[in-house]
């Protein structure tokens, strides 16, 4: 990667064009719109050629990193492989130049679309419904916590305000609680990274929805104790709500319907390879269990003797949480993913994402703190490096260090600093995509990197030294925000 | 591998669930399929959708899509990354971040924009709860009841979880009435309205005294805009705005019957610790070059938790690269065409359809791509004539209007033949 | 070891409080800096605004982090110290220079449940 320092305003030249626009409908029309109306300046954008464009966006993107660059270990994100089949089937015509509101009879392709996600999503999970309108995970995990709350009210039981979120817990579970009007109270972890059931029963009363929970959690441990953590929250009246940003290594192998969750989302951009785009579009479908069925957010797809209706309003219905039907091509690619991998392999991606964890845990535990050694699920936490240099006299490589130092040799950092049971938390999920040669690879390095930290922590002290830029100053950019260009803020 | 961790089957490594728990079935699902079968099996679904001639908006507008930016936006270095958190091997996306909030802001007027929201309805649910955090005590927000319908329920959605009161302001000659805006301003309880730049029935807006109105009783001023007609229109800022918020759709992002479309945030420097959402910002690296890095992450999800401004982590990123790209090829001239062709199409078509004798003038306001008429026909044979002849248009309002939409994409030759299949009818 | 002035009174969430007649001028002790490293922001109320004893009344925020500020005492903010918008590293530099409201007290029988500096070195090591 080679650093290219121009921002797209800077190669602007007036009067320079990258366009062409078909003749007017009305060549006589003269833009009659009153002056009290219109702006004053034209805006500041950019006049450039269409190479000047094009040069300039491959320049940016030759700084950029994805999976297709190499290996993303990127803990509780599920970087896997995004097949490019899913990228021609979203670009059909017939799917992108369907306007949301035709009528009903001019997109039963769109339709069966929707109606077969919702199936093949349900018989994944083992859940009864999904709606497939929220466009991320987090606006999932809102849209679930909106259909706790309906469920509650239509019972007329309006007392229960609080929702119980695990230390563990993504920070999105928290502030996700708080947009839906719902007190955080936080149940804590045991020795072994499980919630603790002893500190979780007093929690419970008359005033909880319910539960949050990441089942593996954000340790990658299996959450065993669910079946009494489930009957103690159904028993005072709660509800289960299952986070899936680690839904990957339960594939084929544990549905979280079964395990007594309510309610739950799912992220088609982690568990069903549909591209990241650096930070979206995603998708967040949210299923449920058959008596929460109907508050589910509308408009949603409904068939009738093989024909497809939308249901733009339904009385309990949870109400609409986005524009439309969410991001339909984001539901096409996962759909295409489903079909392509087949009841078969999509069971064993679970299993191989498993595999891959406790391989490079394994491989690494001698060099890295394991704090939690038990078999982990897709991904798993160090606590940061075993022998950090400090003998050497010089301050020890952090976790952050290892990170920086990782991109030096061509891999994606982990993630890290998270979960916050750990202070150097270093957090790693292979997923089922990579070949052992790749994990073989990322394993020497990190074997490397722990050898270089012991010898002359120094060197990880600088890294990166072959990325496009050093570390920047992060603490200049929050106390004198430059926001856009040419900014005048401070 | 198996060796290496010290079990002897794959099953093994499922030994801590308990056994009750492991899924003994199949899934319901069909076999797996080849890449050609994959392929065969979506033209078939594809087939079964009608592509149409689109005259319609609503929130969603058929804009011409150059074809560079579909080639820059599957660029895999972009696609395949997600969140920039590794900032030196995320140069990229930051950088073009960067690019659309200085777009954003160009456009809007605004000092500071965040990194992207879902779509626009969201957004400005969002900048509804930016509302009540900024008046602190104060729990109303008015909506202008010429908001797109899909907005406002949206907003409702939010607004009923969060605890919020929303309360409707009527209008006046298919306007925002500034009148019913003072009178609900009374109860001293309202932190901000939604008011559109441009309405449901395509009206262009005149806002003169609102930003006055609201700010006299310290509540926030949030223009719900389309950013392809505010290259030309007056800007919330010039309005007096606080808080700018829309939907990039009509920045050239196909149809795609609702999403991935981008919703975007943009506010004063006042307000600027207040919008949820990414912001990435300018300083420079060890060696002093310039670089780019997410920043005033302290109001954010994974620091704040429930304190947060939002729940918001991921965007549209890749959305808003479509839209910064779109918005590069286009530059001033070209997005000023854009609406210009895009008003000469709708005049024209509005113009035409009155003489058919088939409808009625509803308003007389300016419009610049989208109009409401009065139907003096069956409104559902009116559609249905229009469906067979391949167009989509005339969707109805709830006061029983039609709304007709015509963007530079529209040819004379094609709102001639609408024309005429309404004279059909 | 952090720094702590003889005469300020201490709150167990980091705020020193010096008092002058009925007002109360608060800021964070040099421990508190030290914990949150750079500061980017602080994050203050306006005057006029009504601070109640233990709930937040702003927070200081670094690239990473984000921390409450609880108030030590109940009343009214009389002044806030503007020179902290637009160079919050002031606080790093010298937290007891560098105050950052100052309260009208409702109550000043609240200042009995303070440390005095002693007490508080106990706690901020």
């Amino acid at each position: 990667m080679k650093y290219y320092d121009r921002l797209i305003f800077e190669l602007s030249k007036s009067g320079r064009r990258a366009y062409t626009l078909p003749a007017s409908a009305d060549p006589a029309s003269r833009f009659a719109i009153p002056a009290g109306l219109l702006r004053a300046e034209a805006p500041a954008l950019p006049e450039v050629s269409e190479v000047d464009v094009v040069r300039h966006y491959t320049n940016l993107s030759q700084m950029n990193f994805g999976v297709d660059t190499g290996f993303y270990p990127l803990g509780s994100c599920t970087m896997k492989y995004n097949p490019k089949i899913n990228e021609e089937i979203a670009a059909m015509p017939a799917f992108q130049g369907i306007h949301p509101l035709q009528d009903e009879s001019t997109v039963q392709g769109v339709l069966e679309v929707y109606y077969q996600m919702d199936k093949a999503l349900s018989a994944i999970t083992g859940m009864k419904h999904f709606t497939l309108n929220p466009c991320a995970g987090a606006h999932g995990e809102l849209t679930g916590l909106m259909v706790m709350r309906s469920y509650h009210a239509s019972r007329g039981d309006f007392a229960r305000t609080k929702v119980i979120v695990p230390d563990s817990a993504h920070g999105t579970n928290p502030a996700s609680a708080a947009v839906c009007g719902l007190s955080i109270v936080e149940v804590k972890s045991n020795a072994s990274g499980l919630v603790d059931v002893e500190d979780l029963k007093p929690l419970l009363g008359p005033d909880i929805a319910g539960i949050m929970m990441t089942n593996p959690n954000t340790l990658g441990l299996f959450e065993k104790d669910i079946r009494e953590i489930a009957s103690l929250v159904h028993d005072c009246g709660g509800l289960l709500y299952y986070d899936g940003a680690n839904m990957n290594p339960l594939l084929g192998v544990v549905r979280p319907g079964d395990m007594g969750f309510d309610i739950m989302h799912l992220n088609l951009h982690k568990t069903f390879s549909t591209p990241h785009g650096g930070g979206g579009p995603g998708s967040g479908p949210v299923g449920v269990a058959d008596r929460l069925a109907e508050f589910l957010p509308t408009p949603k797809v409904v068939e009738e003797n093989g024909r497809y209706r939308i249901v733009g309003d339904a009385p309990l219905s949870a109400g609409q949480v986005s524009g439309y039907m969410g991001n339909f091509g984001v539901i096409l690619r996962a759909y295409a993913y489903i079909l392509m991998l087949g009841k078969q392999h999509l069971a064993l991606a679970g299993k191989l994402a498993t595999l891959g964890a406790n391989y490079i845990k394994e491989s690494l535990k001698d060099a890295y703190k394991l704090p939690i050694p038990s078999v982990c699920k897709h991904e798993f936490v160090f606590d940061g490096l075993i022998d950090d240099g400090s003998a050497t006299g010089k301050p020890g490589a952090t976790t952050l260090d290892v990170a920086k130092r990782l991109l030096d040799f061509g891999f994606h950092a982990p993630t890290i600093y998270f979960p916050l049971l750990f202070h150097q938390a270093l957090m790693i999920e292979p997923t089922e995509t990579e070949s052992k040669e790749t994990l073989d690879a990322f394993i020497d390095v990190m074997h490397e990197i722990a050898r270089e930290a012991a010898e002359d922590p120094d060197i990880l002290h600088g890294a990166p030294h072959n990325a496009p830029i050093s570390r920047p100053d992060e603490t200049m950019a929050a106390r004198r925000p430059v926001l856009k260009y040419q900014d005048e803020l401070s | 591998m198996l060796e290496r961790v010290g079990v002897k089957s794959l099953d093994d490594l499922y030994a801590d669930v308990p056994a009750g728990f492991i899924y003994k079935g199949e899934y319901d699902l069909p076999d797996a399929l080849s890449e050609q079968e994959v392929r065969d099996w979506f033209e078939g679904l594809a087939a079964r959708n009608t592509r149409l001639k689109v005259f319609a908006g609503a929130g969603a507008y058929d804009h011409y899509t150059p074809s560079v930016v579909p080639y820059i936006i599957s660029r895999s270095e972009f696609l395949t990354a997600y969140t920039p958190y590794q900032c030196e091997i995320s140069q990229g996306t930051l950088r073009y971040i960067f690019e659309f909030q200085s777009m954003i802001c160009a456009l809007t007027g605004m000092d500071v924009s965040n990194a992207s929201m879902y779509d626009g309805p969201t957004a400005a649910a969002e900048a509804m709860r930016m509302a009540v955090a900024s008046a602190r005590k104060k729990n109303t927000v008015l909506l202008s009841s010429t908001l797109l319908p899909n907005v406002v329920k949206t907003v409702e959605t939010y607004a009923k979880y969060f605890g919020t009161n929303i309360v409707m302001i009527g209008s006046e000659n298919g306007q925002t009435s500034l009148e019913a805006l003072r009178r609900a301003m009374e109860c001293g309880d309202v932190a901000g309205a939604i008011v559109p730049g441009i309405n449901r029935f395509g009206i262009v807006e005149d806002l003169t005294g609102f930003a006055e109105t609201l700010h006299e009783g310290k509540a926030l001023f949030v223009e719900y805009c389309d950013p392809s007609a505010l290259a030309v229109l007056k800007t919330p800022a010039e309005w007096g705005a606080d808080v700018a918020v829309g939907d990039g759709q009509p920045l050239g992002i196909p149809l795609c019957f609702g999403g991935p479309y981008v919703g975007f945030m943009a506010c004063t420097k006042d307000h600027m610790r207040k919008l949820p959402g990414r912001i990435v910002g300018e300083t420079v690296d060890g060696q002093g070059r310039r670089a780019f890095v997410l920043t005033l992450q302290a109001r954010e999800q994974h620091i704040r938790r429930e304190k947060a401004t939002s729940n918001i982590c991921s965007n549209e990123s890749l959305m808003a690269l479509f839209v910064t790209v779109y918005l590069s090829l286009m530059g001033p001239e070209g997005m000023k065409e854009v609406n210009e062709k895009s008003y000469a199409g709708a005049h024209l078509l509005h113009d035409e359809l009155l003489k058919t004798g088939k409808f009625e003038e509803v308003f007389d306001k300016p419009f610049l791509k989208e109009f409401v008429l009065k139907p003096l026909v069956d409104v559902k044979a009116l559609q249905a004539k229009l469906y067979e002849r391949g167009f989509f248009g005339a969707l109805e309002t709830e006061e029983g209007y039609v709304s007709f939409c015509v963007t530079e994409k529209r040819t004379r030759a094609e709102i001639e033949a609408l024309v005429a299949a309404v004279k059909e009818v | 070891m952090s720094k702590i002035i003889e005469g300020l009174l201490y709150s167990d969430s980091h705020e020193w409080v010096k008092v002058d007649g009925d007002v109360a001028v608060i800021g964070v002790s040099d421990f508190a800096q030290a914990e949150m490293g750079d500061i980017t922001y602080v994050d203050m109320p306006e005057v006029d605004d009504e601070v109640t004893k233990g709930e937040d009344f702003g927070a200081l925020e670094s690239v990473k982090a984000s921390s409450e500020l609880y108030s030590p005492v109940s009343g009214v903010v009389v002044e806030v110290n503007e020179a902290l918008e637009d160079a919050p590293e002031l606080v790093n530099e010298d937290a007891f220079a560098n105050w950052i409201i100052k309260v009208k007290m409702s109550d000043k029988s609240e200042l009995d449940d303070l440390m005095d500096a002693a007490a508080y070195a106990e706690i901020a090591k």
